[in-house]
């Protein structure tokens, strides 16, 4: 088996609520320094058989993310 | 007397109100499975209800798009058949790419539960027949991923939001496809067909299933 890491997040441009909600609640705590916060997923597949960054990827195009609103990427651990 | 598929999900919740909803359409009420690989015989129109189908995993209405009867229903679809997505069932539209955007979560980041304006943005498609582009009904919605995320020009608008509070590009409640006969809206018609919860608004979107 082999493991791989799929990383979702929202496209830039795509208005992230949770995000901003996230960076809002770190300035009133004092975490002045922070800009922009993005919220996304990590997915942590464990894949037999060959080319198994192949077969993430073709899994994301067809379900994990959805391109209209998503991006992602995949690394092999 | 016309017969109308309402799909059921792991999740579903709102699919009693829906029937009830069809009855009082003066139409046939039938329950299609998740798992079945084909609607009901003699199905009209399909309905897919709200809830949480899937326990809203991965995205809201992700896991139920690649759900078996989904095929069954992109072919009725592609057939020119009637099918309406309400809330959860939007979603799962979107997901299946039977229409055009996606839901995400709310700009209020909460679960927002009442009445609204809608606006008809689009009198020509069958969901909206009795109604004039401009009119307004009154429709509640209760959701927490109702921000409609798309191009509105490559998507027929049906329903505006008076007050955009949930964030939807273009203010978008409701959309159809191209040809006009899938139709997809966060706001539950099956919640205002009797004048006793207010509104018997949701009737003439409804009538959709059945003209």
């Amino acid at each position: 088996m082999t493991q791989v890491i799929v990383t979702v997040m929202p496209k830039q441009g795509v208005l992230d609520p949770q995000g901003q909600a996230v960076a809002g609640a770190l300035g009133q705590m004092g975490f002045g320094g922070v800009g922009e916060v993005r919220i996304g997923k990590r997915i942590e597949l464990a894949i037999a058989g060959d080319d198994p960054a192949g077969q993430a990827r073709a899994m994301c195009e067809q379900l994990l993310a959805n391109a209209l609103i998503e991006d992602y990427s995949v690394e092999v651990a | 007397m016309r017969r109308v598929a309402v799909l059921r999900f792991p999740g579903t919740l709102d699919h009693d109100s829906a029937m009830r909803a069809v009855e009082g359409l003066g139409a046939a009420p039938v329950e299609a499975w998740h798992a079945d690989a084909e609607l009901p015989g003699g199905t009209d129109a399909v309905l897919l209800p709200g809830g949480f189908s899937y326990g809203d995993h991965l995205r809201c209405g992700a896991i139920a798009s690649r759900a078996p009867i989904m095929a069954a229903v992109r072919r009725h679809a592609e057939a020119g058949g009637r099918v309406v997505g309400i809330c959860n069932g939007f979603q799962v539209l979107c997901e299946a790419g039977l229409l055009p955007g996606a839901l995400r979560r709310n700009a209020t980041l909460s679960f927002v539960c009442r009445q609204m304006d809608l606006e008809v943005g689009d009198a020509g498609t069958p969901w909206t027949s009795g109604l004039e582009t401009g009119a307004v009904i009154s429709i509640p919605i209760k959701n927490n991923e109702g921000a409609w995320y798309g191009d509105p020009a490559g998507a027929r608008v049906v329903l505006r939001y008076r007050d955009n509070l949930l964030g939807s590009t273009d203010a978008v409640a409701g959309v159809a496809n191209e040809a006009g006969n899938v139709m997809g809206l966060m706001p539950h018609p099956e919640e205002a067909c009797d004048a006793l919860l207010g509104s018997t608004d949701g009737q003439l979107v409804l009538a959709g299933l059945i003209s």
